[in-house]
């Protein structure tokens, strides 16, 4: 009665090569290694430049343990530190030659020394959290109410555009927080104005209301081209952090999405916090206005008279004021790229622009309208905004492909370019959270946390076998396969690990052992009540699987509950804890059975079971209160 | 070996009555220290900035206290994390002030109070750090975390959010499992662990963290595990006992479960104490609600929740409703009653 059929060994012992495959990876360790990727997407990471990387270390006089190119990126590895940074450097001169400008990412980085046939069955480590291997966390709220009235702002001056081609005469178009009020003389423009609206804004809802003599257009944004507004918004913050991370050189960065108007950063192994920070917490939007040149600006400028109605006074990065119109020409949306150069002609430092479809026909309308006067940059920086440049229009600019030359250094060119590209964000962003984890501190909490594991499970299975003694055996090496098979489903699904996970861990592991104690304790009951020794372990396992059934079910639904509302650390936690349930229903009650139908299912006269003392009360029958 | 060698049934329910009136006053006590001190939370919950920094030497925290202080902030905590070395400082939000301004002023000033000046890592590139005269690193920033205020609102509600969550989807599961009577005695039995972990917290003013948050929900599904054990048993009992009345086979149930109850969980706090002693101070709250948990989740499963069930007036035939006859033979019945 207690023999497994030939299948049930057989599941058991692809479960256990299955599971010592994959958790192998995790006893290789790490080895310094060095990263090469690229920094745009159209540059390709091929054997090409894999041959610059060996070459580049051949002249250096480096040897590398081994180069690998994976994916989109080259890794080499090394056997110390100090060959790694020096490997680094000699990387960085081959490849990078212009750091003004770099095509490539040099990065710092640790490789798992697993050998390679291991990593080809994709059987890699687990996934350290950054509390475990040391990094920057970072959470960023974007700023939606912003991306709204930008775009509110944005479709305002479509709407004066359209107007003007439509020849619908209007009294005025405004901004109003989200919305655009457009005012007319009479009804019939009203009506004129609401067809123009329905027909080229889809997005735009309207209602009108009589003000006065005159009316009232009310324009604001549908709720559903809303809701794609922000998730422009949002992607595009997530492409312009990527591009922003690059220029930090790390490895493996994860930037992802949190949320409707979140955005989660992890810089592994970043050391330079504050350069992090800075380059996130850059949270710069790029408009492009034009410079209100009357008597009455002129005089604002020179600090004499107020700031004219429609125009804002801001100062140029030399402190000098300088007074703009409020109508936005552009906006950091419609600028694609921005470099430093020189003029063909002049060999004087320029920065050169490139806009898009959109933005190239509006640029050729103003410049045509405006040649001789000004027209400013301006970068807003949490909420301050500020000049970049304000240059004169000479001529007519068309073909999206603008130049600014003039009263520039190498260095300033360089550093407005720096300062263009950064501002292609399409909204503002916070940082909302933010966690600095040393290396030295991720090291110790993964000896903590093994610690904390070994030890628990020593005691546990010492305990269970003292008690227990051949059964505290199996139910010892069954906690064993539990932790086994946990890790290797963690590396398998490469499920972030943090210290709330290894915690986890071990209380699974507590908690597990519940299975077999259940067992145990029927087992030993059936054979108090005088059952035959086979008798006693199968009902004994048949009537504990209910009552773990119970208990993992309730502890289950705990453990779901932390995963579907927990963040950070209590999710890490509740992704092990859940997992090791999965993984102790299998070990603990299929593979211990397994063990046991192994060792006692062949005798057919079994008399004794080593299970511990079976203590007998005199008589069969239970006790009664008397 | 064997702990429990128990001769006759303990009258467990006879002091049913004592038992939860101790369960009612350490339950109102925790209720009133909860109001009355309030949990410490974490930056996690309120906002702010926590810095771990280490000193060479053990700090003295007077002086780091005076030095933050200086900088103008109002309610600063700065207290020992781990060991003498390692100080943990605890800075309000401010609006305004990014955490990154706000972290770097205090590691400069303190490295200042020290003798030191923060110069660039020769070996990190753009890194700061402290340096003394003698080119020893007198201080070193290890962690910080920075959370703003509205995080700390949504997460305070997540929390919430996942208790209902494991309440109604245990009572659920119970009521399905047995009857809405042990539904509620397992809740409510439970639950009452749940505000006494807390009023511990409040009592000593330990953090109350995301981890330790995460300890009390896995706790609370863990031990009401216990619970159903021992409903488990009292149901296949009606169904044996025929004879016995509600008090002696709850009794009954409760003294055949008890090994394996006492023994369950001293494994898990084996586990629980291996943490507790070698996890270091991040796991230390972690593991202390755990402790805590566990304790009272043996007394009030065993002690309050089979009493409440009692008292809600449980009788053989709420139980014993679809043909009890058929359950006995069919040992893949899902509905059979478990037995330990």
């Amino acid at each position: 009665m207690n023999r497994y059929p030939v299948w049930k060994y057989a599941i058991i012992v692809i479960a256990l090569l299955v599971g010592s495959l994959y958790t192998l990876p995790n006893f290789f360790g790490e080895a310094p290694a060095v990263q090469v990727s690229a920094v745009k997407a159209t540059q390709k990471v091929d054997s090409g430049t894999q041959s610059r990387v060996e070459e580049a270390l051949k002249a250096a006089g480096i040897a590398a343990e081994a180069i690998t190119l994976e994916g989109t990126s080259i890794r080499a590895r090394f056997a110390t530190t100090d060959t790694q940074l020096r490997a680094k450097d000699a990387i960085q001169k081959a490849l990078v030659p212009d750091p003004a400008d770099p095509n490539f990412v040099v990065a710092l980085n640790l490789l798992s020394r697993s050998p390679a046939w291991l990593t080809s069955l994709r059987a890699v480590p687990m996934y350290l959290g950054l509390d475990l291997r040391g990094g920057v966390h970072f959470m960023l709220q974007v700023d939606m109410p912003a991306a709204l009235s930008k775009k509110a702002e944005s479709l305002a001056g479509d709407i004066r555009t359209v107007l003007r081609e439509k020849n619908v005469r209007h009294a005025g178009i405004s901004r109003n927080g989200q919305t655009i009020e457009i005012r007319l003389r009479d009804a019939q423009t009203l009506e004129a104005a609401k067809q123009v609206i329905a027909e080229q804004f889809a997005e735009l809802q309207t209602t009108d209301a009589p003000d006065g003599s005159d009316y009232k257009l009310t324009a604001s944004i549908k709720p559903v081209a809303a809701r794609n507004v922000q998730d422009q918004a949002l992607k595009q913050n997530i492409t312009t952090l990527h591009n922003r991370i690059n220029e930090l050189g790390v490895a493996e960065p994860v930037i992802q999405q949190q949320g409707l108007d979140r955005i989660v950063v992890q810089l592994p192994g970043v050391q330079d916090t504050a350069k992090a920070k800075d380059i996130l917490g850059r949270t710069a939007t790029l408009e492009v206005r034009m410079v209100d040149e009357s008597g009455e600006a002129r005089s604002a400028e020179l600090g004499t008279g107020p700031v004219p109605f429609g125009a804002e006074r801001y100062l140029e990065r030399s402190g000098q004021p300088v007074i703009v119109k409020k109508q936005v020409i552009l906006t950091g949306d419609n600028l694609t790229d921005a470099q430093p150069g020189f003029d063909s002609q002049t060999q004087e430092p320029t920065v050169n622009l490139s806009l898009d479809a959109k933005g190239a026909r509006i640029f050729k309308d103003v410049t045509r309208e405006n040649v001789g006067k000004r027209m400013a940059i301006l970068l807003f920086e949490k909420g301050k905004g500020e000049v970049v440049t304000a240059p004169v229009i000479r001529s007519e600019i068309g073909g999206g492909r603008v130049q600014i030359s003039g009263r520039m250094s190498t260095v300033e060119a360089n550093d407005t370019a720096l300062l263009l590209r950064a501002g292609s964000l399409a909204a503002p962003m916070e940082i909302i959270e933010e966690r600095t984890i040393g290396p030295s501190l991720g090291a110790e909490n993964i000896a903590k946390g093994f610690a904390s594991v070994t030890w628990g499970f020593v005691a546990v299975a010492a305990f269970m076998c003292v008690y227990y003694m051949l059964f505290g055996v199996i139910s010892s090496v069954a906690l064993a396969v539990n932790l086994l098979l946990l890790v290797a489903v963690l590396s398998m699904l490469q499920a972030t690990l943090t210290l709330p996970g290894m915690a986890a861990m071990a209380l699974v592991l507590g908690m597990a052992i519940d299975a077999n104690v259940l067992i145990n304790e029927r087992v030993r009951e059936e054979l108090r009540a005088g059952a035959s020794a086979q008798a006693a372990i199968h009902t004994g396992y048949d009537r504990a699987w209910a009552t773990i059934m119970d208990s993992n079910v309730t502890t289950l639904i705990a453990g779901l509950a932390l995963l579907a509302f927990g963040s950070g650390p209590v999710r890490g936690f509740a992704v092990v804890h859940c997992l090791g349930i999965l993984t102790s229903m299998f070990s603990g009650v299929f593979f211990s059975r397994g063990l046991v139908n192994l060792w006692y299912g062949r005798q057919k006269k079994l008399k004794n079971v080593s299970i511990g003392t079976v203590w007998r009360p005199g008589a069969d029958a239970p006790a009664k209160l008397d | 070996m064997e702990f429990f060698k128990i001769r006759r049934d303990i009258p467990f329910m006879r002091h049913a009555l004592i038992f939860n009136a101790v369960s009612l006053l350490t339950f109102l006590a925790a209720v009133f220290f909860l109001f009355s001190r309030g949990l410490h939370l974490s930056v996690e919950f309120t906002g702010g900035t926590l810095m771990e920094v280490s000193y060479s030497q053990p700090a003295d925290l007077a002086s780091v206290r005076s030095t933050v202080a200086g900088l103008g902030y109002s309610d600063v905590q700065v207290q020992n994390f781990g060991t003498a070395r390692d100080v943990l400082i605890r800075l309000p939000a401010q609006k305004g002030v990014s955490s990154a301004q706000q972290s770097e002023k205090v590691v400069a000033s303190l490295c200042a109070a020290t003798g030191g000046a923060m110069q660039p890592d020769p070996q990190q590139d753009g890194k700061q750090v402290c340096n003394a005269a003698a080119g020893i690193e007198p201080l070193s920033l290890r962690r910080t975390e920075f959370v703003g205020p509205q995080v700390g609102d949504e997460l305070a509600v997540d929390g919430l959010k996942a208790l209902a969550f494991v309440v109604a989807g245990i009572m659920i599961y119970l009521a399905l499992r047995f009857e809405w009577k042990f539904a509620v005695a397992a809740i409510i039995a439970n639950l009452h662990d749940v505000i006494i972990i807390l009023g511990f917290f409040a009592f000593f003013q330990w953090e109350f963290s995301l981890p330790v948050l995460a300890a009390v929900l896995a706790v609370l599904g863990y031990s009401v595990n216990e619970s159903v054990v021992i409903f488990d048993r009292i149901r296949e009992n009606f169904r044996r006992y025929r004879k016995m009345n509600t008090v002696e086979i709850i009794d009954n149930a409760i003294t055949s479960t008890i090994s394996r109850t006492i023994i369950t969980h001293g494994s898990t706090q084996l586990m629980v104490l291996s943490m507790l002693l070698f996890g270091g101070p991040t796991l230390h709250y972690f593991a202390l609600a755990l402790t805590i948990g566990i304790l009272f989740g043996i007394y009030s499963s065993v002690f309050v929740a089979a009493a409440i069930a009692m008292w809600l007036g449980i009788r053989r035939d709420d139980l014993l409703k679809a043909g009890a006859g058929r359950k006995d033979e069919d040992p893949n019945d899902p509905n059979a009653g478990a037995v330990v």
